[in-house]
């Protein structure tokens, strides 16, 4: 369990980091809290040449609420994101989903950054930020520029990210409204069965609005529009519900894996969205 | 691969050391630094056996590089207390038979301090969750909480009785 040797490089700012990734190439990689990458070097199935620590890196650290907008630097550990109050009040679902994700020392180390920017189809991250329809902002050589979390995702592990660019910030629109992150997993420490993201306003008796998006059931997350719009204009009774869970299912593709045969996650897919759901809607 | 120059601070004293960068933060503090309590059980974040603080966190030391750790103030489970000063969590998990094998409780003592430092008054609920990253295959737990609760209560009582 001893990784292929590499070079260790610690830089204190985002324009260092850069600069590092564009002279080393392809031979470098970003590490934040490194807990997906170093299980992967020390299994070497990730070899590189040097590893570019971000712990340094003040900027992108933090979390602020300015009109009504989250901004969270990529280097915010889970550990803090659940401890934020201010985020807490702008959107409780992010510490509802933090709160499930791996254990309390993965969560100390673990970054929201790493999560979202790796690419891997079980980490939570990725589908919470396409439900809150959440803008990554990456710097470059040239700059920096920003891209939807519902287009970021292209395959397992592939993103728009380019090698040179790094995850510097995490924005959204603060909630209102119901929310839920529901989780089904195996133990602590696992991902995904299947896991729900969901978003809801109410007006009157009736669904205002809806974002749904789930995790582990694709290669990439799933922000499902067709589910969402099903439960909009309606009073959430069961044929409503149930209209949900249908579309989420045409836009779902889980493979079968030691979680389970296909049937068995689109079963737990459903329920999980099912419970998620009822609960966003109480607390709309 | 050249060596890094290592400046910790590693339960109360300045140590150096050399290291590569690939070295993982629980071999050099097992075998460059001595520290043998950290256990190494399943070396893939699961077990939570090589559980350090480092810098206010608990850390599976088998997923930090030593490289990261650069500059660092880390406890281990010998920065807490020896055989003729236990600390409150030793006592307790030796009153409540909070181990069997004993494997895994350098890596539990030192979560729950943590833990006891972030929540000195933790319902079992909370014991539980926040102990969720370490595994025992002797006791089923009950015990580990167990001792966890009554360490809280006497150091809160100790922590009293100063005021």
């Amino acid at each position: 369990m001893i990784p292929s040797s590499f070079e260790y490089h610690r830089p204190g700012d985002v324009a260092g980091a850069v600069a590092l990734l564009s002279q080393l190439g392809e031979d470098a990689r970003v590490i934040a809290g490194g807990h997906s990458l170093i299980p992967m070097m020390k299994l070497r199935m990730a070899a590189l040449e040097h590893l570019v620590d971000l712990q340094d890196i003040d900027e992108m650290k933090g979390i602020s609420v300015e009109a009504g907008r989250v901004r969270i630097g990529a280097m915010t550990t889970q550990h803090e994101l659940l401890t934020s109050d201010v985020l807490a009040g702008a959107a409780p679902i992010v510490r509802e989903a933090s709160l499930q994700i791996a254990d309390p020392q993965v969560r100390y180390m673990g970054t929201i950054g790493g999560n979202v920017a790796n690419g891997d189809p079980g980490n939570d991250m990725p589908g919470l930020m396409q439900c809150l329809d959440a803008t990554f902002t990456l710097q470059g050589p040239d700059g920096t520029r920003d891209v939807q979390a519902r287009s970021f995702y292209e395959a397992a592990y592939m993103t728009d990210r380019a090698d040179e660019e790094i995850l510097t910030t995490i924005s959204f629109d603060a909630t209102d409204g119901g929310y839920a992150y529901e989780k089904q997993k195996r133990k602590i420490g696992d991902y995904a069965t299947a896991a729900a993201a969901v978003l809801l306003t109410r007006d009157g008796g009736n669904c205002a609005s809806a974002s749904i998006a789930m995790t582990n059931l694709s290669d990439t997350p799933v922000w499902s529009e067709a589910a969402g719009a099903a439960l909009v204009g309606t009073a959430l009774d069961k044929a409503a519900v149930d209209a949900a869970v249908a579309a989420m299912l045409v836009d779902i593709d889980p493979t079968e894996d030691n979680r389970g045969p296909v049937a068995f996650k689109n079963h737990v897919a459903g329920v999980i969205l099912d419970r998620a759901i009822a609960r966003a809607w109480d607390r709309a | 691969m050249s060596k890094m120059h290592l400046k910790l601070t590693v339960n109360g004293e300045a140590v150096e050391t050399l290291a590569e960068p690939r070295e993982l933060l629980i071999h050099v503090l097992r075998e460059r630094l001595n520290l043998t309590g950290p256990h190494i059980g399943c070396e893939t974040s699961h077990c939570g056996a090589c559980t350090v603080d480092l810098d206010g966190k608990s850390v599976k030391s088998c997923t930090v590089f030593a490289a990261q750790a650069q500059g660092a103030e880390i406890t281990t489970i010998e920065g807490l207390g020896n055989p003729d000063g236990l600390h409150v969590l030793q006592e307790m998990f030796k009153e409540h038979h909070g181990l069997q094998c004993g494997f895994c409780t350098p890596g539990m003592i030192t979560r729950a301090w943590r833990l006891l430092q972030e929540n000195p008054n933790p319902t079992e609920e909370e014991v539980r969750f926040g102990m969720a990253g370490n595994l025992c295959r002797c006791t089923g737990y009950q015990n580990i909480v167990k001792s966890i609760l009554a360490a809280a209560t006497e150091m809160n009582a100790a922590k009293e009785a100063a005021e």
